[in-house]
């Protein structure tokens, strides 16, 4: 590595130094742009008691789901989760524990987290069970949470092409988190379909742009449907 | 007759306007789309950051990474946008979006809705549901108006944790279309065939009952 190359040799390159105990923000919306090959490495790196940051916890078998075989996750912090028989047993056995995010505040903590905000104010979950515990305070006649944001000591990323300056590029809506925990992570890796030469992208159409990224490697990717729907 | 889905969903694509935006939740209020009226143009939007949500694929258009909230695979349609979750999330709670149609368990006379957890069954999330009624100044809840035992979900106060306080001001119930004015239900239009007898006796919170309450066309 030199300079602002910042391609790694291996996955396990891409995670070296995630520790037992450290959190883990991830890109991805159900099994859409999800870092899959970095799930992997740390399924078989087999780090524990992680706190996990991502607006969900992938599918029985996919996704973070295999995170859930070995039981490397300690704390879940998601908006919707239980598309996974697994995490249920886990959640009701107590082996798991949850802070369930609504989705917009998950977003906007880790955007304020990665932006060097440490907490914002917001409408969503003023009297509801998101409340308790919080500070609110009145604006323009209208009471507001506080939120605390986030950020992780690793952030595991899924793009669609890169350069090797870390300039990442994202496809369709596999975008979502992505960006938000890129800019989030104190060790931000990001894995992407496609690798070029730094000038090959065009500078106006880049996502996340390279200051965020810490390693970047290139990977295969299975993107695997949650709800394939069609029209006739 | 109680209003079937499709009934339901037609009746709220009335309240659609000519380049509105529009945020659909899971269930009735996806249907909405199918009667959007000929001629005029609606933008949906899909919280996974999507603006401009197309039809379903055919099968050869397929594509991983373009899917909507309900994780099902979509299109863009011309004009989309595609963005950040928290891109997404500023549009919503910024109050951009100009109708937002969503299900609940409860609805109350104070403007609360419930829809998201069941003390004592698996809480799945809120998901975006909160940031949406938190965000939004136009809502229209589609709910069926009594459970399948005839318990009214139309109350007084809502029992079950709530979605969000004091952001409710419009619902369509199989039975009913209602407006929460002043802590109580206001009851606007009648499904055809249904006495406005019958959506008295099934709604528990205080309704207010005009002298004429229209029956709905279809």
């Amino acid at each position: 590595m030199a300079g602002f190359d910042k391609r790694v040799g291996s996955y396990e390159e891409a995670l070296a130094g995630l520790e037992d105990g450290m959190t883990v923000l991830a890109g991805g919306f159900g099994l859409c742009g999800i870092p899959e090959n970095l799930i992997a490495e740390i399924k078989r790196k087999g780090v524990r008691d992680l706190t996990v940051v991502s607006n969900n916890c992938g599918v029985d078998g996919f996704g973070l789901g295999v995170l859930l075989e070995d039981r490397q996750i300690r704390k879940m912090i998601a908006s919707y989760v239980g598309e996974n028989a697994l995490f249920e047993k886990q959640l009701l056995s107590g082996e798991l524990e949850v802070e369930l995010t609504p989705q917009g505040t998950l977003a906007e903590k880790m955007r304020a987290g990665g932006a060097g905000i440490p907490a914002f104010f917001t409408a969503t979950g003023v009297g509801t069970p998101v409340a308790e515990g919080k500070e609110v305070r009145e604006f323009n006649g209208r009471e507001y949470l506080m939120e605390p944001s986030i950020t992780g000591d690793f952030a595991i990323v899924k793009g669609w092409k890169a350069d090797w300056y870390g300039n990442v590029i994202y496809r369709h809506t596999a975008q979502n988190f992505n960006p938000l925990a890129a800019t989030a992570g104190k060790i931000t890796v990001v894995e992407v379909e496609e690798i070029v030469a730094p000038g090959e992208l065009d500078p106006t159409q880049i996502h996340t742009p390279g200051i965020y990224v810490d390693r970047l490697i290139c990977g295969t990717f299975e993107k695997r449907i949650e709800q394939r729907t069609v029209r006739a | 007759m109680a209003l079937t889905r499709e009934q339901m969903a037609q009746r709220v694509a009335r309240e659609l306007q000519d380049g509105y935006y529009v945020n659909l939740g899971i269930g009735i209020p996806t249907l909405v789309a199918n009667y959007v009226p000929e001629g005029m143009e609606v933008m949906l939007q899909s919280e996974n950051g999507l603006l401009g949500m197309g039809a379903f694929p055919r099968a050869d258009e397929i594509d991983a990474d373009m899917i909507n909230a309900g994780k099902q695979t979509v299109t863009a349609r011309t004009g989309a946008s595609i963005f950040s979750s928290a891109e997404s999330f500023a549009m919503i709670r910024g109050g951009h979006i100009d109708l937002t149609v969503l299900g609940a368990f409860e609805v109350d006379v104070h403007g609360n809705i419930a829809s998201w957890m069941v003390p004592g069954k698996l809480v799945k999330g809120m998901g975006g549901a909160m940031d949406l009624v938190a965000g939004a100044e136009n809502i229209i809840v589609t709910m069926t108006h009594a459970s399948k035992d005839g318990e009214s979900k139309l109350l007084g106060k809502c029992t079950l944790p709530l979605t969000g306080a004091g952001c409710i001001k419009r619902v369509l119930t199989d039975l009913a279309y209602l407006e929460i004015a002043e802590g109580a239900f206001v009851l606007k239009e009648r499904a055809p065939g249904v006495t406005v007898e019958e959506i008295v006796a099934k709604t528990a919170g205080k309704l207010v009952v005009p002298e004429h309450v229209p029956e709905m066309q279809f």
